[in-house]
């Protein structure tokens, strides 16, 4: 009997097939909203993980001051660390790996004729060991350029195109500030982070180098450590801060007055503000689903009394009220079923789309899907319901009388 | 032939009342009626004889306002919607002036409709239905929309659709209503044929006497009562 109402309700929505799809059309778009929102979004969250993984995940960030996010200048009141400090963390924990000074400052750099205005690095080989980083042109810092602070750069792929074009740059000299600088070496290319901050706009020099030359001070506001492999970045976590807090001589009951942030707690704080803005993006798309919904209801309404006489005739043949409902009832659920199936594929399509042209991961997500079409069944049911009931009440008389 | 069947139909002080107060309208006021088995029966009567409500009554599409209607012996006059529309579907057909087929859907699968409430799968109901055109002479016609058959076919089919679900009692309310003489003739016919070879028992409204003529038995209803009930004459015209 359920299989006949429902073939029944599929010839029914046919004979009308321009009229059922205008009907369903709310539906379509709201489920095709919801879908292309959450999987865009999805597709978001799980490019800024894979951004934070390429800085690698076995990586901590250690900074002076309390733990917060946001912007924060090199010139805050809290106690910076020196290099004696990420000395004394490379030989006293054990399960880091290396661990690197990170300065950093925005200044333009010139080459020729040609002014530029990037990000300088004070870093060095420890950093790009700690961040997996090769240089694929030239080479490396010598420990001498490091220890002795001497003018030399490694550039990211970016301010080489800018500066030198498709040139090899290597030998040549750029400045920054009053400092002539020479080019030893190019960055691997790492593409745009997932806020579209372009992390080959940088230029790398010595850490004792940027202090001495553009700092003017030995302060170091920021630690990157490598977590030894198949060590626990807890476990690097809690030596470190016990370090630095017998560095820092921090009392016992004392807070720290530093922090260690592991890059799991960096990227999960990231995508939780990207996961709020997809709720909010869904929530109103969902929105347009009650519309949907209730257009269902309105034309279903139209439909019962259009088909008043056939109603008449059927309880005339023998159906039972109930019977009469089911029919209303599973061809307004089919039919909205039949929207929630177009929304589905429309939204994946969307979603499709848009991760290629924002170059995310396209990531569909089956409980949204299943959910979404859930959700389509039930917006059937709901407004189904009232037109549905409206027509099991009919008098048989009164129906055949309709015409 | 039908003077010791049993008794398919009985009515006794049948009243059905419409509206309350000064606009009470007394359709049936007091009907006694008892049709039996393999009966094919007339009633006539002017407009608002309550002709149509009697029909409706015995077709248990309504239900009497007051009076005992025992169908098979059973009184099914205080059932409601739903136990009516159980009896409608295993034990009455009904025909009607307007055909009320089903509009852009094959004489077949009218004629199936019936069955399909019966809860008969697909392939016997199929059988059936098709059975139904058969004895209608429309077999050949099973997939044509109700629109492009004539009046008289269509009436066809609505008494295949009757039949398909092997009724005990056929209800036909002005079946030649919308019919020249000829197709309503070659419907009265048909029935007349149905009847002796199903043994089918036949109730008719109409308000034509050629028609009525083509019964055993005719009803004349006057102001919500029975006022004549006798055999007709032109029993002997179909005999043969």
């Amino acid at each position: 009997m359920l299989g006949e109402t429902i073939r029944l309700a599929v010839r029914a929505i046919w004979r009308n097939a321009l009229r059922s799809f205008l009907t369903v059309l709310g539906v379509v778009i709201g489920v095709a909203a919801v879908i292309a929102m959450v999987t865009v979004g999805q597709g978001s969250s799980a490019q800024v993980t894979q951004d934070v993984a390429k800085l690698g995940t076995n990586v901590l960030m250690i900074r002076p001051g309390q733990a917060a996010m946001g912007p924060r200048s090199s010139s805050t009141s809290e106690r910076a660390f020196d290099l004696r400090d990420v000395d004394r963390l490379i030989r006293e924990v054990p399960a880091i790996e290396t661990a690197s000074a990170a300065e950093q400052s925005q200044m333009s750099a010139v080459a020729g004729n040609v002014n530029y205005r990037t990000t300088v690095w004070g870093a060095g080989n420890a950093y790009l060991d700690a961040t997996d980083w090769p240089v694929v042109l030239g080479r490396r810092f010598v420990t001498g350029e490091e220890q002795g602070g001497r003018a030399v750069c490694i550039l990211g792929e970016t301010v080489r195109q800018e500066l030198f074009g498709d040139t090899d740059p290597v030998g040549d000299k750029i400045r920054l500030k009053s400092m002539s600088c020479e080019v030893i070496g190019v960055l691997d290319a790492k593409g745009a982070s997932s806020f579209g901050s372009d992390q080959d706009d940088i230029v790398m020099i010595p850490v004792r180098t940027f202090q001495r030359r553009i700092a003017g001070n030995s302060n170091v506001n920021m630690i990157y450590a490598a977590v030894r492999d198949g060590v626990s970045t807890e476990l690097a976590q809690g030596e470190i801060e016990a370090v630095l807090r017998e560095i820092r001589r921090i009392g016992t009951g004392e807070e720290d007055d530093f922090n260690v942030m592991d890059m799991k707690q960096l990227a999960s704080m990231l995508t939780g503000i990207t996961d709020v803005l997809t709720g909010l993006l869904a929530a109103v798309a969902a929105v347009s689903l009650l519309v949907g919904g209730i257009g269902i209801m309105n034309i279903m309404l139209v439909s019962v009394t259009e088909r008043t006489h056939e109603i008449g005739i059927r309880l005339a043949v023998g159906a039972q009220a109930r019977q009469v409902l089911q029919q209303f009832l599973v061809e307004a659920i089919v039919l909205s079923l039949m929207g929630g199936l177009m929304g589905i594929a429309l939204g994946l399509g969307l979603a499709a789309l848009a991760s290629r042209i924002m170059a995310i991961p396209f990531t569909p997500d089956p409980v949204v899907v299943l959910g979404a079409f859930a959700f389509s069944a039930l917006v059937g049911v709901v407004f189904g319901y009232f037109p549905a009931r409206r027509a099991a009440r009919l008098d048989p008389i009164e129906a055949l009388r309709h015409q | 032939m039908t003077g010791d069947s049993p008794a398919v139909i009985e009515l006794r002080g049948i009243t059905r009342v419409y509206g309350r107060g000064e606009a009470e309208v007394r359709a049936l006021d007091g009907i006694d009626l008892t049709i039996r088995s393999g009966e094919f029966v007339a009633i006539m009567g002017p407009s608002g004889s309550g002709k149509s409500t009697a029909m409706n009554v015995i077709g248990c599409l309504d239900s009497p306002t007051s009076g005992e209607y025992l169908f098979n012996g059973v009184d099914v006059a205080g059932l409601d919607q739903d136990q009516r529309a159980l009896l409608r579907r295993h034990y009455l057909g009904f025909v009607f002036q307007g055909y009320n087929l089903l509009p852009r859907t094959p004489a077949l699968e009218n004629v199936e409709l019936p069955l399909i409430y019966k809860g008969v799968g697909a392939a016997e109901r199929r059988g059936r239905a098709l059975a139904a055109l058969e004895q209608v002479g429309l077999a050949q016609r099973a997939d044509h929309d109700p629109s492009e058959l004539s009046g008289g076919q269509q009436q066809r089919v609505a008494i295949a659709r009757a039949l398909a679900g092997s009724p005990e009692v056929l209800l036909a309310d002005e079946p030649t209503g919308n019919l020249d003489t000829h197709r309503s003739a070659e419907i009265m016919e048909l029935l007349v044929r149905l009847r002796a070879e199903t043994g089918l028992t036949i109730v008719m409204v109409t308000h034509e006497e050629d028609m009525a003529a083509y019964a055993d038995r005719l009803i004349w209803m006057v102001d919500g009562r029975i006022a004549d009930d006798r055999p007709t004459t032109g029993g002997a015209r179909h005999a043969g």
